[in-house]
């Protein structure tokens, strides 16, 4: 058997505020193949985007281990970095920089020199069904086109593992239905291995293949859409979700 | 080492076209100084300032120095509305090298503040200014070494600060009476023996005497010696605190 590309173990986060400590990550275990899409599944303050943050290497753990794509997030987070594809919620993108410049900078951001980081934006730019846009400033942008260049930076360097924190957040559900082709089509074209966190169950149930449900900063379930079902005797996993956290999540089912 | 210059020079290069995209970057930060040169310089024009040379040789250098000022602490709102839209994390995210998001952008604020203090002594120039050719030259040394210490720290600043309101009070409370004190309108010379004492506890007041002795055609004295020593040093204050602050960033929410 391969070793998984993603292991994490008892990954802890706490943060001390003046109102007191806040544990926002209680020790999460979660494990990934190559080319599993993983969902993170949880109300918002489950401590979704907290996790994503520290396997990135953005925000040190507190506590607990993790190796992303093969290597060790405490040892060597350089590696890690060269080797995965972030893409927050809020985006991250400058409003006036035109598409393509945004493309050629993140390749070089990942070392690529100049001609090779021209080349691969011309190439993601097609992929992605951005070719049309890169003389325009990216403020200018749709939402969902706006995601598809999130989603192109986070490929710059042909990552092992993309975290996608809250892809979909904020998407009319035609560009949702496209973004989750846009997933599937990197996992089964490059063999990426996708950690995407949501709070919408019917995006968890429709894109992933398997869940990890967080709540208050730790896991509480863990298994295929189906087996959640299952295991709760639940029809759909809005039910399976009440069985598991005794709540309904936070958003609605379909939108 | 060479990482880190190629990683340097990725981010300047990015922060110039932002520069160079935004229309009003070149005139921003660049206005103030320009409306005292041209609405309070000639009120000066014949009055003896005690400096020796004339009063433009004694203004202009004031105006450097407050447009590097200026310029340089308020550098650091630009970043605080990139980290908010996630830029910074994005850039974190990648293999460059850690301090490369700070030193490139400062590198660009003292490539477009040194421009700027070119712009400045050329329109000075034509209101009256003479000087010699090496003073000025030399006077953009220190432009530039004040620019860089001040656009370090205030991003190590920015970085450090929950909103934009907070920074800018921060700055606000801080520039005005740096700027009156360091006596960059009017020399201190001018000033009694009080608040010469008190101005000389603030580090500009010895970079705009330098400047102002480089404008005279005073290479070598002390005033020039003591002014450079300050400069550097606030320079390299400015990079060690400027970088610890950005590192500490890293790992605060």
């Amino acid at each position: 058997m391969t070793p998984p590309v993603l292991d994490v173990q008892g990954l802890r986060r706490t943060f001390r505020l003046r109102s007191g400590t806040v544990h926002a990550v209680r020790g999460i275990d979660l494990t990934a193949g190559r080319g599993e899409i993983l969902g993170v599944l949880g109300p918002n303050g489950a401590g979704k985007t907290t996790t994503v943050r520290m396997l990135a290497t953005l925000l040190p753990p507190s506590g607990g281990r993790a190796v992303v794509a093969g290597r060790d997030l405490l040892a060597d987070p350089a590696g890690v970095r060269a080797r995965i594809g972030y893409v927050a919620q809020s985006g991250g993108l400058d409003p006036n920089c035109p598409v393509g410049e945004e493309l050629v900078t993140q390749g070089r951001m990942h070392r690529l020199p100049r001609a090779e980081a021209r080349a691969r934006a011309a190439e993601l730019a097609a992929d992605l069904r951005l070719d049309d846009l890169l003389d325009r400033p990216t403020a200018a942008l749709s939402g969902g086109q706006r995601r598809r260049l999130e989603i192109a930076l986070g490929l710059v360097n042909r990552p092992e593992v993309l975290f996608l924190d809250e892809p979909t957040t904020g998407l009319d559900p035609g560009s949702r239905a496209d973004l989750w082709d846009l997933v599937r089509r990197v996992r089964r074209d490059h063999g990426t291995t996708v950690l995407l966190t949501t709070h919408y169950l019917d995006e968890a149930d429709a894109l992933a293949d398997r869940l990890v449900v967080v709540d208050a900063g730790a896991v509480v379930a863990e298994g295929t859409p189906a087996e959640l079902k299952d295991r709760h005797g639940a029809a759909t996993l809005q039910d399976a979700f009440l069985a598991i956290t005794g709540r309904a999540s936070d958003a609605p089912a379909t939108v | 080492m060479n990482r880190l210059l190629t990683d340097t020079g990725v981010v300047f290069g990015r922060s110039a076209r932002q520069t160079l995209r935004s229309k009003t970057a070149l005139t921003f930060g660049m206005l103030q100084p320009l409306l005292f040169l041209a609405l309070m310089g000639p009120l000066l024009a014949r009055v003896d300032l005690r400096t020796g040379g004339t009063s433009w040789q004694a203004f202009v250098p004031g105006l450097l120095v407050q447009l590097s000022l200026l310029g340089g602490m308020f550098v650091g709102l630009g970043i605080l509305v990139e980290r908010q839209v996630g830029v910074i994390d994005r850039m974190r995210a990648t293999p460059l090298h850690p301090a490369a998001p700070l030193l490139g952008r400062a590198l660009r604020d003292v490539v477009q503040l040194v421009v700027q203090a070119a712009l400045l002594v050329l329109l000075g120039v034509a209101f009256g200014l003479r000087a010699p050719i090496a003073g000025v030259l030399l006077g953009f040394v220190f432009v530039g070494l004040l620019s860089a210490a001040l656009a370090l720290l205030s991003y190590g600043l920015a970085m450090n600060v929950r909103t934009a309101p907070e920074f800018a009070a921060i700055a606000n409370t801080a520039v005005l009476p740096l700027m009156l004190l360091a006596g960059l309108l009017l020399p201190m010379t001018l000033a009694p023996g009080w608040l010469d004492a008190a101005s000389r506890a603030v580090p500009f007041r010895y970079t705009v005497d330098a400047v102002r002795h480089l404008y005279l055609g005073e290479y070598t004295d002390g005033t020039v010696l003591t002014g450079l020593a300050v400069t550097a040093g606030l320079t390299v204050i400015g990079l060690l605190g400027g970088l610890a602050l950005f590192r500490r960033s890293g790992h605060t929410p």
